[in-house]
């Protein structure tokens, strides 16, 4: 681990900061999937980790390599990217599925689907 | 002094991140219904993916980069099938 | 041109992220991503993918810093109400809005939008009543929600006009 005393102090500074507070804010998103009280709840938990934890993190990495070896490449903007466009899609799948299965139960508490709207038909009475 | 600093909030962060595989992980084996297990398991996913960042920083090795992508790929993919599975019983129609 | 590159955005950004993942702006990688970007953009011309023209750039990037200043605004936010979730149990809920959004992508982005945010989820859209269910975490007035989604709307439909 002797190569992370090259860093400058203001890098070192950044890097502590952006990697603690992305590690917390993924932890209060965990429990937040631990500790609060039903499904729907639970699905705003992992947001936490995927929005604010990834962008800090990955920016830590980023400042990193680029302040250790000199080398401006940023690779970890992929996984940023790549996490924020691919997490709603799990997350909107996931809701639908637990929508569509609770309406299946039966259960309370549930918005009932809306009965899709006649098209507008032609009179057929007068002929 | 920032040497010690640096080593130290690494491990305090990778600490927290464990917690969060462990909250994650417990959300996964109890969860009431499927749908909160499969959560689970894409937050595990999430959080693996932050811990090999946080190796990959404390180590200088940019391998470790490749391997959260992958993670990140797996996750997403195995995610989305779980969760089609789960509104159509099947995974391929 | 259409025939040889049908989708030139799509092509230049895998062409980028090729370069991100090899780390190098060689020549021969600059080939080999220009092949691949080409090659999958007829791959997605079978696809048929909706397309859109967005416009104006500069109102597309001021939509996109209001949108992360959202993001980092309702993470504060969720987080407070995690951290408080043992004294006071969250009001959370469903809410209906209608959108009156036609373009495909631009529907599909707000989703996005709305589902990377935390505190708002998006449920389901009624394509025949265009009108949206939604679940948000913390419902201290509903109003501020809806508004929120209406802001969204708009700045969407000025983009893809």
């Amino acid at each position: 681990m002797s190569h992370l005393t090259d860093l400058p102090t203001w890098a070192a500074v950044i890097v502590c900061g952006f990697v603690l507070l992305g590690a917390a804010i993924a932890l209060i998103g965990s429990i937040g999937l631990l500790r609060l009280p039903d499904f729907y709840t639970r699905l705003h938990a992992p947001t936490l980790a995927t929005s604010g934890g990834v962008i800090l993190i990955c920016t830590a990495s980023m400042v990193c390599f680029a302040v250790l070896q000199n080398r401006w490449v940023f690779h970890e903007v992929l996984i940023i990217v790549f996490v924020i466009m691919t997490t709603p899609v799990t997350l909107m799948l996931l809701g639908q599925a637990a929508l569509y299965r609770d309406r299946v139960e039966e259960r309370r508490g549930v918005p009932l689907k809306q009965k899709p709207l006649r098209e507008e038909t032609p009179d057929e009475t007068k002929e | 002094m920032t040497e010690l600093a640096i080593i130290w909030s690494i491990l305090a962060a990778q600490i927290m991140i464990g917690l969060a595989m462990a909250f994650a992980a417990y959300r996964m084996v109890k969860g009431p219904r499927a749908q909160d297990r499969i959560l689970g398991l894409d937050t595990l996913y999430i959080n693996a993916m932050l811990m090999l960042l946080t190796f990959g920083i404390r180590t200088a090795n940019s391998i470790y980069f490749e391997s959260a992508l992958i993670v990140a790929l797996i996750g997403f993919v195995s995610s989305i099938a779980f969760g089609k599975f789960l509104m159509r019983g099947e995974v391929i129609e | 041109m259409r025939t040889w590159f049908p989708y030139p955005l799509l092509s230049l950004g895998l062409l980028i992220i090729w370069m991100l993942l090899n780390q190098s702006v060689a020549p021969g990688t600059i080939v080999m991503g220009t092949i691949l970007g080409v090659a999958l953009a007829w791959v997605t011309l079978k696809l048929t993918p909706a397309r859109s023209h967005p416009r104006r750039i500069l109102r597309t990037l001021a939509f996109g810093a209001s949108v992360f200043l959202d993001v980092i605004r309702s993470n504060i936010a969720v987080a407070r109400v995690i951290l408080r979730v043992g004294r006071r149990a969250p009001n959370s809920g469903f809410l209906t809005v209608d959108i009156d959004i036609e373009d495909e992508n631009a529907l599909a982005l707000l989703a996005c939008i709305m589902t990377a945010t935390p505190g708002t989820a998006w449920l389901e859209y009624d394509r025949g009543r265009k009108s949206l269910l939604f679940h948000v975490l913390d419902m201290e007035n509903e109003e501020v929600w809806i508004r929120t989604v209406k802001r969204y709307e708009a700045g969407l439909k000025e983009m893809f006009g």
